[in-house]
């Protein structure tokens, strides 16, 4: 194995939490590798206007994310982007991380892998993302003016988002799968008092159709079982996020919601194997508790280096 | 009008056309700073470094001078933002609507503007 693969420890994820981990060991002069998948900030480069991020005034995602960056590599962490998943092995004391072809290793390893928005993942989705499927109605809420699409969720975002779409469409049908909503009361009342919105409740989408662009979804009734096609122009979807923990299964202890379980160092079940961010078991997902947890990750897992390389000196 | 990225910024149509007859591969990102535009933008910087015969660029969708991307007829039809263009001679060779992940650029960068030999 080539010696410029090793590191003391190896981040996986550059969000927030991810550059902070990266900030904390490069300053206390633990070589560290960022590896990155997507774009470096994570979801909080999503973020327009930050507010409430203690020291710093108004600013946005993006900048506080770039600023993260040159601050993990000023102090020399090394944050290189792959394409291919990581694949972790777990050595005792030290972790192998292979992608594709690489090996890379560790004494220690932090899973900063953050979320994503959950897509239904049925047929049609991906062709005609763009062009009818949207996730953004800030972003896309425009193109439908005049027209007729579904809103595919019932949380807070599904119903929130609903309201705001009628500044643009004629028409809203939200499609929830359940037979009630999950989002708060206001909202909901919100959505039951304009008259441009209606609602089919224990629905499913299980297909979009159409040709050069979105026309038609498929829905399925839970409660009849029965299926209809639906005309629309357009539809959305805020159906939550889920935690980027799916290659992780077998590696360490996950909850029912395929989060990461950790203790209060934010270690795994695996000794050496710490986590923060979004991906981990908690209740409060923000910038702030992201930055938290991977400091005390990265504090903790400076120590178990440590304690290892002393070991290690002592057995030589 | 510019985007507050840290990408090639094109804003006048005269702009485009320089970037175009100057570069042989080319992407432009036409979008806002919204949440299916920044993540293109970041995806953008990621592979700048590694695709140095493209050039890298982003337009303000709501500039009067991005008719050259919004109306474009290979844009037509399309109902989500970013509106990402991809041109190797001046020409489109894709284009396409809503966010995209690395991997997805990254399949089209290989396939429609690969590194000649």
């Amino acid at each position: 194995m080539n010696s410029t693969n090793h590191f003391d420890v190896i981040v996986l994820g550059a969000g927030p939490a991810g550059l902070t981990a990266g900030i904390y060991l490069s300053r206390a002069k633990l070589s560290t590798l960022i590896l990155n998948q997507g774009t470096v900030g994570g979801q909080l480069i999503l973020t327009h206007e930050i507010a409430n991020y203690p020291g710093v005034e108004l600013t946005s995602g993006y900048k506080l994310a770039s600023t993260m960056k040159k601050q993990a590599l000023s102090f020399g962490a090394t944050i290189k982007t792959v394409s291919q998943n990581p694949v972790i092995f777990d050595e005792g004391p030290v972790k192998i991380v292979k992608v594709g072809d690489t090996e890379y290793t560790a004494n220690a390893i932090i899973l900063t892998l953050g979320g994503s928005p959950r897509m239904l993942g049925v047929k049609g989705e991906i062709e005609f993302k763009g062009l009818g499927v949207s996730y953004c109605a800030t972003c896309d809420g425009e193109f439908f003016s005049g027209k007729e699409i579904i809103v595919v969720g019932g949380g807070n975002s599904a119903l929130e988002e609903a309201v705001s779409l009628s500044k643009y469409a004629t028409k809203i049908t939200i499609v929830h799968q359940f037979d009630n909503f999950q989002a708060f009361p206001a909202y909901v009342d919100e959505a039951m008092s304009n008259e441009k919105i209606s609602f089919v409740m224990e629905t499913e989408v299980v297909e979009f159709a159409g040709n050069e662009r979105l026309e038609k979804v498929l829905l399925h009734n839970k409660k009849t079982g029965t299926r209809e096609w639906l005309k629309t122009d357009g539809a959305f979807i805020f159906i939550g996020y889920q935690p980027n923990t799916e290659t992780l299964k077998g590696v360490v202890s996950l909850n029912q919601n395929g989060e990461i379980i950790v203790n209060s160092d934010m270690e795994t079940s695996v000794s050496g194997i710490f986590a923060a961010g979004d991906s981990i078991a908690k209740r409060y997902r923000q910038v702030t508790t992201a930055v938290g947890e991977a400091t005390v990750a990265a504090l903790a897992s400076a120590a178990k280096v440590y304690e290892i390389k002393k070991e290690l000196q002592l057995t030589n | 009008m510019k985007l507050d990225t840290n990408l090639h910024h094109i804003e006048t149509a005269n702009d485009w056309k320089k970037v175009l007859e100057e570069n042989e591969n080319v992407m432009i990102c036409c979008g806002r700073m919204g949440p299916m535009c920044i993540p293109v933008y970041g995806v953008m910087e990621e592979l700048e470094e590694e695709y140095k015969h493209i050039k890298f660029a982003d337009m303000p969708f709501d500039s009067p001078e991005a008719t050259v991307i919004r109306n474009a007829p290979e844009a037509n039809g399309f109902m989500g933002l970013p509106f990402t263009m991809y041109y190797k001679k001046g020409k489109v060779v894709k284009a396409t609507s809503s966010i995209q992940n690395m991997d997805q650029v990254r399949s089209i960068l290989d396939q429609h503007l690969p590194k000649s030999n």
